[in-house]
């Protein structure tokens, strides 16, 4: 199977201060990654490397045999491959759900309006949220508005998704509405890089699952494996903290 | 008593109660010193408002006998022309008029967020150009117009029109510079918008008016009115550029890396995403000092540019009426309170559409 994304030996640092220590990670094409552990592991920075909204410093990054880091053309080439999911949604606030998904399509392709429109509504249709695209994102819940995030995303037809805390910052009950939308994406053999402790989202459709602490990559394996029987000391005092809150 | 509130009805703010009209405005004591005041003052003020509307003499052909009593404003209407096309010649004015039409018309049609867009750039291009053409003359068998004879409303709102239109685009620059990454460029921006704004305005026309023809080659003319032109804009600009920083600060880091990782180029991200968002946090800002520049359009009386307010104040001068300087400035305060009302009026209903967009 090809790799879709492979690291290696990467180093980050924020002034002085050490984000990652050489983090090896590969992705096959169509294969699914849960990334967990505590706040500050640098869980987001890995995530955010691999379409270098942060430049990494050490080491070696590839998205789709694309090498990362020296050419700026191959940056543009790995963000229209790699769609990005927030935490914090980021929609565009001054334009509507539509248009939020038009724009970026008509801005960095140079799509035809009407054949962007077409592809809009397609994508906000199969994150059920066509009947609101006239409106703006401020008067949509946050589960909807991180919906057409992921519409707006998959507008660009990525081949690879990366999701940062996609349902942490929404109230409980919206987080399924968007997990439902994941498993779904998850069915059509696209890759996936998730951030996120939903272990139920993890356990149904991981192929494996990583453990991440203080910028290292602890432990990979199944989420059956890493549920049930971590191996390492790190990773087991993590889960039963989790576990109990 | 048990109370049974149903969860389907949704809950009303409870309503302000009705206040009988003498309650309201004697009900306790400071309602009722505040009354007390307030009808003083419409007392003390009514020789003033009577002076302006029921004594005025509104159609005297004979100008010693219009001051008796009120305000002469068939002085207004003697001298309407001059006021508002100064000396531009007479047989010619119906230009001038045009031109305020056509400027007025092009705001109007501006009004309306649907029509923006490079297009409306380009038609704005297409007004102005017809706009000086008419002002200026010498084609298309119209007679020249020096801009020495140019003066009135015409002038004042082209200087206004001109100079914020053409400082808006110059303080987008200077802010995003001031914020960027690139160190001279930012030293460049600093300078110039603490330079500019350290100045009063009437130093700034000086040098403009005065000054700048002395240093430059003489075979450089560039018109005064375009000098002046100048000096309004780089004035408004630093101050623009300053509330268009405030705008861009507000902005959540998040909306730009979304951009960067749709793969959006930087300046696109820019024209469509991070300007329009910071332009709609300083509407409040924004607006002010669109109002205050149109005010300072007044200022260039002093290097003798013939503006409405200049205009006024030499019609007044006319030996033969009895010195209406009150009337005058009265006048032209109208049109200039027209002008900034509107103004302000219009940046409240645009506040109010980005409100309601953004929560509900
Ligand atoms: N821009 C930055 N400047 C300086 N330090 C940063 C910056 N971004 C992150 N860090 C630091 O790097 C470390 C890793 O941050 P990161 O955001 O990747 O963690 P995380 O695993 O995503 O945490 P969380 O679960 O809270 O989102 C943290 O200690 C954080 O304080
Ligand atoms: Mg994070």
């Amino acid at each position: 199977m090809t790799q879709a994304i492979r690291l290696q030996e990467v180093d980050k640092f924020y002034g002085t201060f050490q984000a990652l220590h050489g983090v090896d990670l590969e992705v096959s094409t169509g294969e699914r990654v849960v990334i967990c552990g505590p706040s500050g592991s640098g869980k987001s920075t890995l995530i955010r490397c691999i379409n270098q909204l942060e430049e990494h410093d050490g080491g070696r990054i590839e998205v789709r045999g694309v090498k990362l880091g020296d050419d700026l053309r191959n940056l543009d080439a790995v963000r229209r491959e790699a769609g990005m999911v927030f935490q914090h949604f980021n929609l565009f606030p001054h334009v509507t759900v539509l248009e939020n998904c038009v724009m970026p399509q008509v801005l960095s392709r140079g799509t035809k309006r009407k054949a962007a429109e077409d592809t809009a509504r397609g994508y906000l249709d199969r994150v059920r949220i066509l009947e609101q695209a006239d409106k703006f994102p401020g008067q949509l819940s946050g589960g909807q508005q991180q919906r057409v995030v992921i519409a707006r995303a998959l507008c660009m037809e990525p081949k690879i998704m990366l999701f940062d805390e996609p349902t942490s910052a929404l109230d409980p009950e919206m987080i399924s509405e968007v997990l439902d939308v994941m498993v779904d994406l998850a069915g059509t053999a696209m890759t996936m890089v998730v951030v996120t402790h939903e272990m139920g989202f993890a356990r149904r459709v991981a192929d494996r699952v990583v453990y991440m602490e203080a910028g290292a990559a602890v432990e990979t394996g199944t989420p059956d494996q890493i549920f049930g029987t971590p191996r390492d000391e790190r990773t087991r005092r993590f889960l039963s903290k989790v576990m109990a809150g | 008593m048990i109370h049974i509130s149903d969860p389907e009805t949704p809950r009303l703010p409870p309503r302000t109660p009705h206040r009988p009209l003498l309650k309201l405005f004697f009900g306790d004591v400071l309602s009722a010193a505040l009354t007390a005041l307030a009808l003083v003052a419409v007392f003390m003020l009514l020789p003033g408002l009577n002076w302006v509307t029921l004594d005025a003499n509104w159609a005297v052909a004979d100008p010693d006998l219009c001051r008796q009593g009120g305000a002469c404003w068939a002085f207004i209407r003697a001298k309407l022309n001059l006021i508002l096309f100064g000396l531009y010649p007479p047989s010619e004015q119906w230009r001038a008029g045009l031109v305020i039409v056509i400027i007025l018309a092009m705001i109007l049609v501006s009004l309306w967020p649907r029509v923006w867009g490079g297009r409306l750039l380009l038609v704005w291009a297409g007004a102005v150009a017809a706009m000086l053409i008419l002002m200026r003359g010498g084609m298309l068998g119209l007679a020249p117009v020096p801009t020495s004879k140019w003066g009135g409303l015409p002038v004042t709102l082209m200087l206004a029109t001109l100079s914020l239109g053409l400082a808006f685009p110059l303080a987008v620059l200077l802010a995003l510079g001031r914020r960027g990454r690139l160190p001279i460029a930012r030293a460049v921006c600093v300078t110039l918008i603490e330079l500019v704004r350290g100045l009063p305005l009437v130093g700034l026309l000086f040098v403009a008016a005065i000054l700048l023809p002395l240093l430059l080659p003489p075979d450089w003319t560039v018109d005064k009115l375009g000098r002046t032109l100048a000096a309004l804009t780089i004035f408004a600009a630093a101050y623009l550029a300053e509330v268009i920083r405030g705008g861009l600060q507000g902005l959540d880091t998040g909306q730009t890396e979304a951009a960067e990782a749709l793969g959006i180029p930087y300046w696109k991200t820019i024209w469509h995403i991070v300007l329009p968002q910071a332009i709609q946090n300083v509407i409040p800002p924004l607006t002010n000092t669109a109002i205050v520049m149109v005010k300072n359009t007044s200022l260039v009386l002093i290097v003798g540019v013939f503006d409405m307010l200049s205009a006024a104040r030499s019609a007044a001068t006319d030996p033969a009426w009895p010195a209406p300087y009150a009337e005058s400035y009265l006048f032209v305060a109208l049109i200039y309170f027209a002008i900034c009302f509107g103004i302000s009026a219009y940046s409240a209903h645009l506040e109010r559409g980005v409100r309601a967009r953004r929560h509900s």
